[in-house]
């Protein structure tokens, strides 16, 4: 993996019509990345995948890859696969046809075509499907047919549209393991979009997180999820309490909380998980106005002087019922620190 | 009545009433008598015979075939990118597009062939042959934008945009990944535009001149002079020629799924 990008968006706007999708997006990207793309939907992250392959132009900025510049390239000449969500496999086609279909238009024929796309096929263990048609497949066996006929083509890079979204838990964990497989056997660059952050976390090795159109943090699975920069990051990888510092204490519902530890200056908020609150013990009241059990853990909403709050414990502690009121702190040290609230 | 029975003898009923006719022709075909008759009075193929030998049938039946594959096949060339750019693009006025182009089912016949007659053959001395191919044209056109849009409007369109991230161009995705899928509706399109042109009257009445004339027409004007059985054995060939394309096409295509 080298240190130059690879593939690099400079200031890339996309729109469709008046509408902006995509503002003046900066990301490059390494060779033999496996980068996801990760926000709530509308948040621009298809549009600039699209806008990768080069089905959609985009109305400024500069799209570069290996070298050259691809702004203005077409599609078809682009080198960039993608895998899509509904797979888009062709129906009038045979398994074997709908891999041959992209090394056919490159002009192979014969015993050549023939071995690329078993070989292909046998990459994904379809061998014995390759005279089915794609109505006759489940599911995963129809993306991974779909994943095969574009790793055949050995694009520069593949994209994969919420590559596990549609499939069963059994079957998610089947394929993101697929994916890493391929991703180490070819050292294909690969980018795929997702609105899941377990899916993100577990698959990619950096992580871009988008909002409304533009980049909210780019990091490693770890950096999201332990050190969000945003209370939008946080909230999406699971910090449930969440709060702006103002003058150095934290904000609340009803006025500002001052806190036994000193608030880092440089932060604009923190924010805890619900098992990161401590509970039992602390300077602060609240009252429990809920509890839910989930096996390991038993998680309580608090109402406190700071507003809602979740707290989350070991569910071998003894069970508070609702009305209790008990004490609970706040740990600075562990909470993150949020570089921009919003 | 039994509640049981009485759906049957329903079903029975409308049958009878919409096949009925065709049994009587048929039967009114085969008659040995000299008048169009039923009961028929004898037996004989002889007016089945007679059907091939007069010219005028010959001829009208050719000019309607040509009519029908012409226009439907016009119709097809017209309508399979109409369809495209409906089911597709978000046109501007596309649902006006869509409304003119169901005009020629909405307006009768019988307009449309005046229309024709009175404004484009007779102060421009437009060729009539070629009037009635536009006519034609125009009247099937509604179908084939029907049918294939249905057929286009269940194919997802990723495939094609999968196609050219594959290598293809545009066009090429549309020859490769879009007419492969929509074939069987572009057949039961033309197989409806076939039978829809071959079977019109109102239209090819006015329009029709010396030589030129289509078979239902020329079948009207047989029966006004001559009342043989002739008529009745041509429209029982017909009959048989319909349902052995209909039955080709069920048994190829699944013909009615699409209409």
């Amino acid at each position: 993996m080298s240190n130059t990008a690879f593939l690099s968006l400079e200031k890339l706007t996309l729109a469709y019509g008046d509408t902006v999708a995509v503002k003046d997006l900066d990301l490059s990207i390494r060779q033999g990345e496996l980068v996801a793309f990760l926000g709530p939907s509308g948040c621009g992250k298809t549009t600039t995948m699209r806008s990768i392959a080069g089905l959609l132009r985009p109305q400024s900025g500069r799209i570069s890859l290996d070298g050259a510049d691809i702004t203005r390239v077409a599609a078809n000449k682009r080198s960039v696969g993608l895998v899509f969500q509904s797979y888009a496999l062709f129906p009038h086609l045979t398994v074997f046809e709908n891999v041959a279909f992209g090394l056919r238009l490159k002009g192979l024929s014969g015993t050549e075509l023939e071995s690329r796309v078993d070989a292909g096929l046998k990459s994904v263990g379809l061998t014995s499907f390759a005279a089915r048609k794609p109505a006759e497949l489940s599911g995963g066996q129809q993306q991974r047919v779909a994943l095969a006929r574009s790793m055949v083509m050995e694009p520069k890079v593949l994209l994969l549209d919420e590559p596990l979204s549609n499939l069963d838990a059994r079957l998610r964990l089947e394929m993101r393991a697929e994916l890493q497989r391929v991703q180490k056997e070819t050292g294909v660059t690969m980018i795929f979009v997702t609105h899941d952050q377990g899916e993100a976390l577990s698959l990619a090795d950096r992580i871009v997180v988008m909002l409304n159109g533009a980049i909210e943090q780019i990091g490693t699975p770890e950096d999201i999820y332990n050190r969000p920069a945003s209370a939008f990051v946080a909230d999406f990888v699971g910090f449930e309490n969440i709060f702006a510092i103002e003058n150095g204490r934290l904000r609340a519902g009803n006025g500002p909380i001052e806190l036994a530890m000193p608030l880092p200056h440089d932060a604009a908020g923190l924010a805890w998980r619900p098992r990161m609150v401590t509970l039992g013990s602390g300077p602060f009241q609240g009252t429990v106005r809920g509890a839910a059990f989930s096996g390991s853990t038993r998680e309580y909403l608090l109402d406190t002087p700071l507003g809602a709050l979740k707290a989350e414990v070991d569910a071998a502690a003894p069970a508070h019922s609702a009305g209790t009121t008990l004490a609970f702190d706040l740990p600075v040290e562990k909470a993150a620190k949020l570089e921009r609230f919003n | 009545m039994n509640s049981r029975l009485f759906p049957v003898v329903v079903l029975f009923l409308v049958t009878a009433f919409l096949i009925g006719p065709f049994f009587i022709i048929v039967a009114a075909s085969v008659s040995g008598g000299e008048t169009l008759a039923f009961p028929p009075q004898g037996l004989s193929l002889k007016w089945v015979a007679k059907v091939f030998q007069v010219e005028s049938f010959r001829e009208s039946f050719a000019m309607s075939m040509l009519l029908a594959i012409g226009g439907t096949g016009a119709a097809l060339v017209l309508g399979i990118p109409a369809s495209y750019a409906l089911s597709r693009y978000r046109l501007p006025f596309g649902e006006t597009i869509r409304t003119v182009v169901a005009l020629p089912i909405i307006v009768p016949g019988i307009i449309v062939g005046l229309a024709l007659l009175r404004y484009l053959v007779v102060p421009f001395r437009f060729n009539i042959t070629l009037a009635l191919f536009l006519a034609h044209t125009a009247l099937v056109l509604p179908y084939a934008v029907r049918v294939v849009s249905a057929s286009l409007n269940n194919l997802r369109s990723d495939i094609e945009e999968a196609a050219v991230l594959l290598g293809s161009s545009r066009a090429g995705a549309f020859f490769r990944v879009v007419m492969p899928n929509i074939r069987s509706g572009i057949l039961a399109a033309f197989i409806l535009g076939f039978v829809t042109s071959f079977n019109q009257v109102p239209v090819s009445l006015f329009l029709s001149g010396p030589g030129v004339r289509t078979l239902p027409i020329d079948m009207l004007s047989y029966m006004e002079i001559t009342y043989d059985p002739s008529v009745a054995a041509l429209s029982a060939l017909l009959a048989f020629m319909s349902i052995g394309i209909v039955f080709i096409a069920e048994r190829f295509l699944g013909f009615s799924r699409y209409v």
